[in-house]
């Protein structure tokens, strides 16, 4: 049975309850308490240097050359916090329900209205490391919108801001490791979990620079390994981004989450060929002040600018009149998929819907030309005032576009198209972020908790550093209080023996397959079954299919990979290998999920179920639940159900016309 | 914008571990399109080489996003190839031409071993960052985030600054190995804000002990790092840096 450990008593009470209430450990026996953090990115850099400064001693790894790389760095837009600096009506009640409705309910409001709370200390704790977000001439902080909101309450540092929170925190993290609070484990990759008596005692992980397998205890481990946005091969996810950690954690006892639940961010640079490793964001932020838009007419071969206003169609503003080009980004990518699915897709694939700058080029021109006192300026004047402005707020973004596809976007409209972004499932945790394994804990993008069935933009920041700075450093007392008595265990015990075998088998394994395809290979079928199957929109046959094509892909895999090089030694295709392994066995679990989910709800989309007008229609009577997947034996899960339970929020039909 | 393909020669320095004396083997590839990412080039010479029984090139890369930082490949002489501007995972084929010879070397320093073919070992920034690069402020300490405004240029300017992505280019192209255009990024971004204040004489101190014990070289105002940084770090914060600098030495506190 699954306990979420919810704290009783009114929705606004419970954090500061539980907080008031929960056991502490006195400073002298933090001293002698272990803990082992996976992954380096917001959640697990701000978790190891808030435990660090609390006086854990804490064990850090990544499986990056240093800790600063992990892709929480890709971030781009902003980080939202209901601190209301603007005046505009924003509250922790606010982001609560947007949060909430935005997942489209299938989010636990307990968690979400703790997220809400915390929010606005994590803007205080950033500036107070020095992270240098945007400023208005007065010296207050800038804000700016985002997707499935009507309040400006989203933080930022040009189109970088998950670079400088990281920055923030890897400082934080580092300013531990020179006290000696936090030993660092750069290129070290965890590859299994050690469970001695039914708790998380450790994990076994892989020196990638000489292949050396290592034990490691701890008294409490915590995973904050990112999503597996890359089972679909090509994703906006950094090309390490993988599942193993929380994987190998759901193979010894941690059930997993609402597997299914993927993000297909609306806009991306599309794929130009075969060759292609992976997919850029362009920020959601762009849809701040840019339009969408595909000709009226299919195969309208004018060049876009000479497309004139009337035989555009602006679908996004068309269909959804209240929030325009700011609508969710399950939303907006359905919607673009339908225009192109449809026949009015641009470029040369015919799969891109154009994003376009000249009418908030031509607005900002002209305030800017008002606010100089320029009298009945030229047409060029407006521009060029107008390109400045935008140049300073999505300056690198507008680069970023041009170094990839050779065309500049200040003349011309970028070409956009979803990809895989994120992903809202993940390790099924309780209100304290512990799984189902007592000890082992999972935070920021790993756990299932915060986002539903689809994630609002710009939190994904906030939740990685709510769960790291301001939640796990509570809620992991209530464990380690009852763990003083615990000495440290000695990496002899049979159970660290056990799980070194293990790896060092399955390792073993894999290099003396001596196929004849590489890791790359396999990887990209994986992924074309997942895109086409698991992806946008999904179906009974489409994913019954899909998960025999995944089963026979396995079985290729075991048979006829190939891995060069050596095991004891840098190997990067062995470490690849690792790690595709897991995301054909993930793949098979996200589809069993899915099709077992006969509803629509959020990025998750059954043609099955739809509204009349292609909306996503959603089942509470028989959905209303988190997807709890247990693992039993190869190929074998079975099902363990959280009942949503909303007692403030109502769920209705989401509409955001 | 056109696209072509092209037929190229790569000479790549490839070299097993730290201990191998390491040297550059020839590769031609062909057909290579100019849409590719110079990445992706390697990575479809990869998997051919892998499909002859050969052993890969190692590389560093992550996010291919040009934020990460990891990717550090010496291009004809110049750290991150061509472009100005530009990590080696956002250069594009189309900065080639059918034809061309082009060479690949990992950073070259002292203080970034080689590990394994292009990959070097760059932990002694994280060790720079360790001695000072920081403020120090537990979890929890903050006032509200708007309690102390600050002005938006200096804002802008540190911001700027701390746009670094710690990938090494200023290294690999100084002539002596210096890491000043680096350590100095990290002090201009936190001694231009209200916040690494406190902290401003010893961290400059410190961070300066440690990066010439690391073996970085010393500054001769070259300027070859500021030309290479792919996220424009400007030189004057070495100025500022040595301003700093210089100010502890002659003030009595410290």
């Amino acid at each position: 049975m699954l306990n979420s450990k919810i704290p009783p008593g009114d929705l606004n009470d419970k954090w500061y309850d539980y907080k008031g209430h929960v056991k502490l450990v006195n400073p002298a026996n933090k001293r002698n308490l272990e803990v082992i953090v996976v992954g380096t990115g917001l959640a697990g850099a701000s978790a190891a240097a808030a435990l660090g400064e609390l006086g854990y001693k804490i064990k850090s790894f990544c499986f990056q050359d240093s800790p600063r790389r992990a892709h929480s760095i890709a971030a781009q837009g902003g980080i939202n916090a209901a601190k209301n600096y603007q005046n505009d009506g924003d509250s922790v009640f606010r982001l609560f329900y947007d949060t909430v409705k935005g997942g489209d309910y299938r989010s636990r409001e307990a968690n979400v209205h703790r997220l809400a709370e915390v929010s606005a200390n994590i803007i205080d704790q950033c500036v107070a490391q020095g992270v240098p977000f945007a400023r208005e001439y007065g010296g207050l902080l800038s804000n700016r919108s985002f997707g499935g909101t009507q309040v400006q309450r989203t933080f930022y540092a040009a189109g970088q801001t998950g670079q400088q929170l990281l920055i923030g925190a890897y400082q934080a993290l580092e300013r531990q490791v020179s006290l000696g609070n936090v030993k660092m484990y750069t290129r070290h990759e965890m590859l299994d979990l050690v469970i001695v008596d039914g708790k998380a005692r450790g994990i076994v992980t892989r020196n990638l620079i000489n292949g050396q397998l290592e034990r490691h205890f701890g008294h409490a481990v915590l995973l904050c390994s990112g999503g597996y946005g890359n089972v679909f091969y090509l994703s906006t996810n950094a090309m390490g981004s993988n599942v193993t950690a929380i994987w190998k954690a759901h193979k010894r006892g941690a059930y997993f989450g609402n597997p299914c639940f993927t993000q297909i961010h609306p806009t991306c640079i599309p794929v130009t060929g075969d060759h292609q490793s992976k997919l850029t964001l362009m920020s959601e932020s762009l849809r701040n002040d840019g339009r969408i838009w595909v000709p009226k007419t299919k195969d309208d071969t004018r060049k876009p600018n000479e497309i004139p206003a009337e035989d555009r169609d602006y679908y996004l503003e068309r269909r959804y009149p209240a929030f325009g080009n700011l609508v969710p980004r399950d939303v907006a990518s359905r919607a673009a998929k339908e225009r192109c699915d449809a026949g009015f897709g641009v470029g040369s694939s015919k799969q891109a819907v154009y994003l376009d700058y000249a009418s908030a080029i031509e607005r900002y021109g002209e305030i800017e030309c008002n606010k100089h006192g320029i009298a009945s300026p030229s047409e060029e004047e407006i521009r060029i005032q107008g390109m400045a402005v935008v140049k300073e707020k999505y300056g690198n973004l507008f680069d970023m576009y041009e170094k990839i596809t050779g065309e500049n976007p200040y003349n011309v409209p970028m070409r956009i198209y979803p990809a895989v972004h994120y992903t809202m499932g993940g390790l099924w945790v309780d209100y304290e972020l512990m799984t189902t394994v007592p000890g082992l804990y999972a935070l920021g993008e790993a756990n299932f908790s915060d986002h539903g069935a689809n994630r609002l933009g710009a939190s994904a920041l906030m939740q990685g550093l709510a769960d790291g700075y301001f939640v796990i450093p509570y809620t992991i007392g209530s464990y380690l209080a009852d763990e003083i008595r615990t000495k440290p265990i000695p990496t002899s015990h049979p159970a660290f023996e056990e799980a070194e075998q293990r790896v060092s088998d399955r390792i073993n394994q894999l290099k003396n397959i001596n196929g004849s395809r590489t890791v790359e290979s396999f990887h990209k079928r994986l992924g074309k079954i997942m895109w086409d199957k698991c992806g946008m929109a999904r179906n009974e046959q489409g994913l019954t299919e899909a998960m025999e094509e995944i089963r026979q892909l396995k079985k290729e895999f075991w048979t006829d990979l190939r891995v060069p090089g050596g095991i004891m030694e840098m190997n990067p295709e062995l470490d690849k290998a690792n790690r595709v392994a897991d995301f054909i066995e993930l793949g098979e679990l996200m589809c069993l999920d899915a099709l077992m989910r006969r509803e629509s709800c959020g990025g998750h989309f059954r043609d099955e179920m739809q509204t009349e007008d292609g909306e996503a229609k959603r089942d509470d009577d028989h959905f209303s639940y988190v997807a709890a997947w247990q693992f039993k034996s190869d190929g074998y899960w079975e099902l363990h159900k959280e009942d949503l339970v909303f007692e403030v929020v109502h769920p209705t039909q989401r509409s955001y016309k | 914008m056109e696209h072509y393909k092209m037929n190229l020669t790569l000479q790549v320095w490839r070299q097993r571990n730290q201990s191998d004396s390491g040297g550059f083997e020839v590769y031609k590839v062909t057909d290579v399109s100019s849409e590719m990412s110079f990445l992706e080039m390697f990575d479809v010479l990869n998997e051919r080489l892998i499909g002859e029984g050969k052993d890969p090139i190692a590389f560093d890369h992550d996010c291919r996003e040009g934020i990460c930082g990891m990717c550090s490949m010496n291009i004809n002489g110049k750290p991150h190839g061509p472009w100005p501007g530009t990590t080696t995972c956002q250069l594009h084929m189309r900065a080639f031409k059918d034809g061309d010879t082009i060479v690949v070397e990992p950073w070259r320093a002292k203080a970034f071993p080689v590990i394994k073919d292009l990959i070097v070992d760059r932990t002694a920034f994280d060790r720079i960052i360790q001695a000072g690069g920081f403020i120090s402020v537990n979890t929890g300490n903050a006032v509200d985030a708007n309690a102390i405004p600050i002005e938006k240029d200096k804002a802008d300017s540190s911001f700027a600054a701390a746009a670094c992505i710690g990938c090494g280019a200023c290294v690999a192209a100084c002539k002596n190995s210096s890491a000043l255009l680096f350590v100095s990024a990290k002090i201009s971004h936190l001694a231009l804000l209200p916040q690494g204040n406190p902290e401003r004489k010893l961290r400059v101190s410190s961070m300066i002990a440690q990066m010439d014990k690391e073996g970085f070289g010393a500054c001769t105002a070259t300027g070859a790092c500021e030309a290479v940084c792919p996220k424009d770090i400007s030189i004057s914060n070495i100025a500022r840096l040595n301003a700093k600098y210089i100010r502890v030495g002659l003030t009595a506190d410290n």
